[in-house]
């Protein structure tokens, strides 16, 4: 294996100290004086029509501004489907739409004069599931879905292969996978199982809310300040849906506080446009409270999904047929894509010659849902590898040795019928076998430890390629101080993933400098910036390192021509390392950075090189449009593949479990931040286990979202975690920088399912749904007759 | 109404004038930019606006600014070189950081507060704040990691409840 | 972020505390009492909670009371649940207090906030109705000592413009065995399915339980079936639980179903606690 100097060093993060000292700046933490103050009001409805909005008390609030509704503004908006609108009008579709704003001297004068705003509503039916959703007499959300306009170009993650609602019913979208001959397949097999799998939707509950500033200059310049993921895709939005040049958009992002999908979507922005445009332009904020985050803005997508699997009875998988309704709420902007790259990698890293999978998009009356991590195959993963154990415990087989026996390989193809080969494809085989080490499988899937008391493992495999539609890439500019140090300029997002200080190692190790003379522009500044396609699909270090290696290779270029003139020395004699030019063959001949990154003056006045400012632009080869019945095409450059175990001591009696051991191996291609690697891999485990036993909207009979508040959406606390044990293997991907995979969503894929499978071995019954709260487990035994 | 009073905060007495109704973290963030600590929920129930108020973690979205009088508040920005800042850097005890303030806070009082502190009380304590990004188990580590490194640290003996 | 602003006061005696509420409620400012402030800022913020003056009774000295003496304990109503916790002055108690909220809210949240919440669980009663507890209450008509029996029922039953200012419990109590446990849904840090307390005087066992029904209740009815001789642990249980005073709830926490089956595991656990059997 290649061995570098910094590539793979636990470099800890750039802004490390400004972080522990409370002066890193989030957007809320920046404060404008003059700054007025947006307030949503909400639907207290999940499906009902808008009758009058009295705002008549609301203006009698002092330092009211102005006050706008949804009949204002008729608009609707959205980045693949336009189905959406900027407040509603006419009717509300999820308990916690907007409705109208008011715009007031502050913050707290707007919650008042938003209380004071009466609004009539006639209520409709809900649908309040996917599957309620699905059928032939369901109410419908949206009744004129064919009038939606919709971006068959759209460039958000897995968009790709166009956008085909089904008018007359609730589909916002099916994705088809039709791979080999799925009746042959179960003709083949000996053993079949058809299995259901559900969870509803959920929360990011990143601890930061999102929070938008917009203002509006005279010269009509739209100026936004947001924490998002999609600084330029905002930009494109924003100027498309009111008619703004494109290059009159400028949009500031500051570190943000965590996002996992969440930011993605492009909501409060296109809002607070609006509520600066009813006050002349002045400077507006529009924050969410936790409360309108969990209801208001987008969510994590539902599903229920019905799972056919088909094995010989020697334990080779033959078919594998999948029926996906995902619960994408009101909207279906997000949705959709989420959906779609579901069904592209719906089987797993598993080699099956015979895949059929629908992967249906619903329209419900919940909230509306976008990117979560994971994208799509966090949720798929759960049913597909629930199945897998059932199977190989229907076939009296080892799950791991069943997976193993299954385990794509090259040579293979994927769901989308690409061709896999050692670089486009983990190693899975390799993941697995270090799994059952670190797990210690050999001792035991289940020990008991006494009458009431027994320890289980579970497993469970997952993989991902990301989805960027073709055409998509990244830029980078590198700048240089007096003293030969380095600034990268470079717009992907910093949201905690530690890509900012990954890219100041690349450049660090291609220069041969130290980690310490590389800095790297913490905000993102669309004007100042090269584009960059939005920070999502775990792909950022591959496009934005692509970009800033680029970039390197320029700069060094033009310090070795400026170098030679000086040194006379040819070009290709020279090297670059320890902000020197130097001679391979005599190091002694040689010129500091210092001296030529501005130019080098001769005592005569000649002139060598110029300021040196190395440019790098990047587009990823080799992607092409999804086909939407079959899924042919190939939807991104590499699958990152990981293998999963969650260890539980589960107590018979009261049906509750402690987490006790959580593993991964995961293939990182190289492992570019050790540390940062390993604890991104740990976040996205804990995250998935908390997702699967806890966490999960609870809705009342007219779909109104019953839990808005950390107080009952409950997430993992501190102590609660298992033991987490992170390994790495390493096979390089071709074309990626130092041959690095995706990374950032791969830990919490297969969390759900492993656990599952843990429990379920435990409590001797097989567990479908999450999250798995000790009253669904002890239900679940009721039922099956192993409690009484 | 508003009204002036005065905070000590990091050893400093700063004034603002306030709503009487204004919490503890609406005045250190709007009046006094001390914006360290973070608004995650305003309901206490997430831990990232949490101070210190006579050595031990309080919310400050939960307290009335004007209740804070005559206590000693430190916020993050009056830990200078701290131990804790070290041992979460050294350990990546953070990721996005929004939390990382009140964390870090949480766990200065409990060490000085359980310098033998156990990994029940470490569950006591901690489990009052939230963080999305990490495992918890490298903020375990970094709390650790200070405790052992006070015990070493005869020079300093350090006793509960000595503030 | 309240959007609302009140008027603020800080008496340091229980007289000027009552009339200031007198004054204020005539001039129809809706004041309220508090201690921690930990409710209404989180309910008002949310407008559950509204009033133009608030009186902070911490600064009571009786409020702040904390002894043992002539074998009565007394502690003051401003006390936080920590506070209570760490003096260890009525284990009982104590106990109750460290199992509500979390850590950091425990060190705001105060005892006379917890009994008198909005919230339906106000677990830290379930000590004072085991212990036949006095409750010192505060009005402009003076200061009443009153049997907890008689002033919470369901709820703390304060007339307009009285406040708490002590409990006090007689001082047998410190060292009776006594067993509490909190069951959550799955989370550490949350409301309770349920919370139960019991308490063993002599051979008789009390029991009051918080989050099962819409209150928290001690039920003499489910003690004497407990308290029964020659049956078996699960029949008492079983025959207990029939006598449950009222409908068992059902929320985002748990079907009441699921509660009667939590009730049943730890009454089971208390038992054995408490009579040292099996």
């Amino acid at each position: 294996m290649k061995q570098y100097r910094v590539i793979g060093k636990s470099v800890p993060r750039k802004e490390s100290w400004d972080k522990v000292s409370g002066r890193v700046k989030y957007i809320d933490d920046f404060q404008e004086v003059g700054t007025l103050h947006v307030k949503l009001l909400t639907s207290l409805y999940a499906h009902a029509s808008i009758g009058k909005v009295d705002t008549d008390e609301a203006w009698k609030v002092p330092g009211v501004r102005m006050i706008v509704t949804g009949e204002d503004y008729p608009l609707l908006i959205g980045t693949t489907i336009k189905d959406r609108p900027l407040l509603a009008f006419d009717k509300v579709r999820y308990y916690g739409e907007p409705i109208a704003m008011v715009i007031a001297d502050s913050e707290a004068i707007a919650i008042q004069a938003v209380s004071s705003i009466r609004v009539t509503y006639k209520v409709l039916p809900v649908v309040n599931s996917p599957v309620q959703a699905y059928q032939n007499d369901a109410p419908l959300v949206h009744e004129q879905v064919e009038q939606y306009q919709i971006d068959q170009d759209a460039d958000g993650e897995g968009a790709s292969g166009g956008i085909h609602p089904v008018p007359g019913t609730n589909i916002a979208n099916r994705q088809g996978i039709r791979k080999g001959n799925i009746d042959r397949g179960f003709a083949q097999s000996d053993f079949i199982v058809e299995e259901i799998f559900s969870f509803n939707q959920s929360d990011h509950t990143a601890i930061e809310t999102r929070c938008a500033d917009v203002e509006i200059k005279k010269t009509g310049e739209v100026i936004i300040h947001s924490a998002s993921q999609e600084p330029f895709e905002m930009k494109e939005l924003i100027s498309e849906t009111f008619n703004i040049d494109e290059g009159k958009v400028q949009v500031h992002i500051p570190l943000v506080g965590g996002s996992f999908g969440a930011k993605t979507s492009v909501q409060l922005e296109p809002l607070a446009y609006v509520a600066s445009k009813a006050v002349g332009g002045r400077r507006v904020r529009l924050r969410n409270s936790r409360e309108e985050d969990i209801a208001t803005s987008p969510v994590h997508i539902g599903l229920h999904a019905k799972v056919k699997m088909g094995c010989t009875k020697d334990g080779k998988l033959q078919a594998i047929k999948l029926h996906f309704l995902f619960d994408g709420g009101a909207y279906a902007e997000r949705a959709i894509p989420v959906s779609k790259a579901a069904a592209y990698d719906c089987t797993g890293p598993y080699a099956i010659k015979n895949v059929w999978c629908d992967s249906l998009c619903m329209y419900t009356n919940h909230p509306y849902a976008t990117d979560f991590r994971g994208f799509g195959r966090t949720e798929a993963a759960f049913g597909v590898e629930r199945t897998i154990d059932i199977m190989a415990n229907k076939l009296g087989m080892c799950p791991l040795e069943f997976r193993l026996k299954n385990a794509i390989q090259p040579g293979d193809t994927s769901p989308t019928q690409v061709l896999l080969n050692k670089s486009n494809l983990g190693d899975i085989r390799e993941c697995l076998l270090q799994l059952k080490d670190l797990i210690d499988w050999d001792r035991g899937q289940r020990i008991d430890i006494s009458d009431r008391i027994v320890r289980t493992k579970g497993i469970s495999c997952a993989w991902k390629n990301g989805d960027p539609p073709p055409g998509v890439g990244a830029g980078a500019i590198l700048t240089f101080n007096s003293d030969g140090s380095v600034n990268i300029n470079s717009a992907a997002v910093e949201i905690g993933q530690g890509t900012k200080t990954v890219l100041t190692q690349m450049v660090a190790e291609k220069m041969k400098l130290s980690e310490d003379e590389v800095f790297i522009q913490m905000e993102v500044n669309t004007q100042m910036s090269p584009d960059n396609w939005e920070t999502a699909a775990s792909r950022t270090t591959f496009m934005s390192g692509n970009a800033v290696l680029r970039a390197v290779e320029d700069a060094i270029r033009q310090l070795k021509r400026t170098a030679a003139i000086i040194l006379k020395v040819p070009v290709d004699e020279l090297e670059v390392a320890n902000k020197k030019v130097y001679k391979k063959t005599s190091p002694n001949i040689s010129i500091d950075f210092s001296e030529i990154v501005y130019g080098f003056i001769f005592p005569d006045g000649k002139v060598a090189g110029t300021q040196v400012v190395g440019r790098g632009t990047y587009m990823i080869p080799g992607i092409t449009d999804m086909d939407p019945v079959t899924g042919k095409g190939v939807q991104g450059p590499e699958w990152g593949v990981i293998a999963q175990a969650v260890e539980v001591e589960f107590d018979k009696r009261d049906n509750t479990f402690k987490l006790i051991r959580a593993v991964s191996v995961a293939d990182a291609g190289t492992v570019l931040n050790y540390k940062g690697a390993e604890t991104q891999v740990m976040g996205a485990m804990n995250m998935g286990l908390s997702f699967a036993t806890r966490e999960g909207f609870l809705y009342d009979d007219e779909g109104r979202v019953l839990t808005t508040q950390f107080r009952s959406y409950k997430v993992m606390h501190y102590g609660e975690q298992p033991e987490y044990i992170v390994r790495f293997i390493e096979n390089p991907v071709k074309g990626a920088p130092f041959g690095s995979r995706g990374l950032g969503e791969h830990g919490i894929m297969g969390m759900p399912a492993a656990v599952a499978n843990s429990l379920s071995l435990a409590a001797n019954v097989s567990l479908q749904q999450l999250p798995l709260t000790p009253e669904f487990i002890w239900k679940t035994r009721l039922k099956a007759g192993e409690v009484y | 109404m508003n009204d002036e009073l005065t905070l000590d905060i990091n050893g400093e007495q700063r004034v603002a004038t306030v709503r009487m109704a204004d919490t503890l973290l609406d005045v250190l963030r709007e009046k006094l930019d001390l914006t360290g600590a973070k608004r995650g929920c305003e309901n206490g129930d997430c831990g990232s606006c949490t101070v210190l108020a006579d050595g031990l973690p309080v919310k400050s979205c939960m307290m009335l600014a004007v209740d804070a009088i005559g206590k000693k508040l430190t916020t993050i920005e009056g830990l200078h070189d701290d131990p804790m800042q070290h041992a979460f850097i050294e350990k990546w005890a953070f990721q996005c950081g929004y939390c990382t303030s009140g964390f870090i806070l949480n766990a200065r009082a409990l060490v000085n507060q359980y310098p033998d502190a156990t990994d029940e009380i470490m569950e006591e304590w901690l489990s009052s704040n939230i963080c999305r990004c990490t495992s918890y188990q490298e903020i375990r580590e970094a709390v650790k990691s200070v405790l052992k490194e006070q015990r070493f640290n005869v020079g300093r003996p350090r006793s509960r409840n000595k503030r | 972020m309240l959007p609302f602003n009140f008027e603020y006061y800080r008496p340091s005696s229980i007289n000027e505390a009552v009339e200031l509420f007198e004054k204020l409620d005539q001039d129809g400012k809706k004041p309220i009492y508090l201690s921690g402030g930990t409710e209404i800022t989180t309910l008002g913020r949310l407008n559950q909670i509204f009033t133009k003056a608030v009186i902070d009774v911490k600064g009571i000295p009786e409020c702040n009371a904390l002894d043992f003496k002539q074998n009565s304990v007394v502690v003051g109503a401003a006390h936080t649940l920590t506070q209570v916790w760490e003096s260890k002055i009525l284990p009982l108690l104590g106990e109750a207090c460290v199992k509500i909220g979390d850590r950091t809210s425990r060190n705001q949240i105060t005892l006379g906030g917890n009994l008198a919440s909005q919230i339906i669980y106000r677990e830290a009663v379930l000590p004072l109705l085991l212990s036949n507890s006095t409750f010192v209450v505060a009005g402009i008509d003076g200061i009443h000592q009153i049997s907890v029996h008689k002033i919470f029922k369901e709820k703390l039953l304060l007339k307009r413009g009285e406040f708490l200012v002590q409990i006090k419990v007689n001082g047998k109590y410190r060292n009776k065995p006594f067993f509490i446990e909190k069951k959550r849904k799955s989370e550490r840090v949350d409301y309770p399915l349920i919370t139960i307390e019991t308490l063993k005087i002599d051979r008789s066992i009390r029991l009051a339980i918080s989050g099962l029904c819409a209150f928290p209740f001690r039920s003499y009815e489910m003690e004497k079936e407990l308290n029964k001789t020659g049956i078996s642990l699960e029949e008492r249980i079983d025959k207990a639980v029939l006598r449950i005073p009222a409908p068992v709830i059902s929320d985002i926490r748990g079907t009441s179903e699921y509660r009667i089956f939590v009730l049943r595991n730890t009454l089971l656990d208390a038992l054995i606690d408490l009579e040292g059997v099996r």
